[in-house]
């Protein structure tokens, strides 16, 4: 397991959702990605991304305008 | 035990797509979605950008649709491929600046690559005959098939009875009994399917899932390329095109001006790459500037800025301007008067 650090500030939904969906196809099952944005929006997005193909969301918080979503990938 | 097949549907986020998809996992197709993300789609995020719109759920109705049918969903950045389909559409344009056909042939076929890539079968869509003026014609149906290359591995499960069968069909991996006759542009038929299926709150966008089908949104293209001389875009310049005041007082400049908070903060994201005007003595928007100023310009393009201020009304206005190279100017200006800032500049 290993963790890894995503960029996704100053981008407009579904960016960082896009952007979060091809690290994590570079992942293996078990890393964690913790995805920084600061659409607001993506703090429905990639959890519902996450539900769908099978990965967990296991912290979000919101640190004055940015939104952190930390990611375990799934198998 | 014959093998499980596998479609890959063109997930848009609408009604139509949601059921066709439905139709297939009901008949023991494994499906999963895909959804192309082409700059101009509107979301939910985009509108959300206002203010006045926060309290519209901003949701991704391409993911809500995915959650809905519990299928996995690819969604497909194709914003660089996707300009030439917009700048030279071989089938044209329709009402606006829509390329709906050469659209359809493109996401066909994009479809196509990903499903050979990942070892589908076959492609299914929500389009229904007769339902939009341009791309879902049923005599040009047939050009989406022949032009995208997916030849008879492309079904559409609402309307296929009214088509001729396909492979998938043909095969029995699917049965045909089972498809549908949907046809023309009553939606009534799809909303008791909808109910019967138990999908509620989905998505109804009037006009549409993309800005090209928009009017307003096709005349600021328009004037973007008019104005560069030159049919090309970024990715900014299309997110831009959907926020603010676009104002062209003269065809070298144009002013975008934020309408309220959500808009001014979107903005500030750009002060890098614009100049920009800035109301100091009272609250007001945040004004890029997209060209270059002569001192006379700045002066007739502050004036215009203010007109949109809480100052509107005052003697005197004090406006930063900023170039583009960090210079600043404080320009104290009398804002332009309402009749004097002509209809046709608003773009």
């Amino acid at each position: 397991m290993s963790n890894h650090e995503l960029d996704a500030r100053n981008s407009l939904c579904p960016m960082p959702v896009i952007k979060t969906q091809n690290k994590v196809n570079e992942l293996q099952p078990g890393d964690i990605l913790t995805v920084t944005c600061t659409d607001p929006g993506a703090l429905n997005d990639i959890p519902a991304w996450c539900r769908i193909n099978g990965h967990e969301v296991v912290e979000t918080r919101e640190v004055g305008s940015e939104v952190i979503i930390k990611v375990r990938v799934g198998s | 035990m014959s093998k499980q097949r596998k479609a890959v549907a063109l997930i848009s986020g609408g009604l139509d797509s949601l059921l066709a998809a439905k139709l297939m996992i009901e008949q023991g197709i494994h499906v999963e979605g895909i959804n192309f993300y082409t700059g101009f789609c509107v979301e939910g995020h985009t509108h959300a950008i206002r203010k006045k719109d926060k309290k519209k759920p901003k949701r991704n109705n391409a993911l809500w649709s995915a959650e809905q049918l519990g299928i996995k969903l690819h969604i497909l950045d194709i914003i660089d491929e996707y300009k030439d389909v917009v700048i030279n559409p071989k089938h044209g344009y329709g009402a606006n600046m829509n390329p709906c056909l050469d659209c359809k042939i493109f996401m066909v076929g994009k479809a196509k690559q990903w499903m050979e890539e990942n070892d589908f079968d076959f492609i299914i869509t929500g389009e229904v005959v007769g339902q939009r003026p341009m791309s879902q014609r049923k005599d040009l149906l047939p050009v989406v098939v022949r032009e995208s290359g997916i030849d008879d591995l492309l079904l559409r499960p609402l309307c296929a009875q009214n088509l001729t069968p396909t492979l998938p069909e043909r095969e029995g991996w699917v049965d045909r009994e089972k498809l549908l006759g949907f046809s023309g542009r009553n939606r009534k038929p799809q909303m008791a399917l909808a109910k019967e299926f138990g999908f509620e709150d989905y998505a109804t966008p009037a006009g549409g899932c993309c800005f090209l089908t928009d009017a307003n949104y096709s005349k600021k293209l328009v004037d973007l390329w008019q104005a560069r001389n030159k049919k090309e875009y970024e990715l900014d310049d299309i997110m831009l095109l959907k926020v603010g005041r676009h104002i062209r007082p003269q065809p070298h400049y144009k002013l975008i001006v934020s309408r309220e908070d959500g808009e001014n903060k979107f903005l500030n994201g750009y002060r890098k790459q614009f100049a920009t005007l800035e109301i100091k003595s009272h609250n007001g928007p945040l004004t890029l500037v997209d060209g270059e100023l002569s001192d006379d310009d700045a002066r007739e393009a502050a004036s215009i800025a203010a007109r949109f201020s809480q100052g509107r009304e005052a003697d005197n206005v004090s406006v930063k301007f900023t170039r583009l190279n960090g210079e600043e100017t404080m320009l104290d200006i009398k804002p332009m008067p309402a009749s004097e800032i002509k209809e046709e500049w608003y773009v």
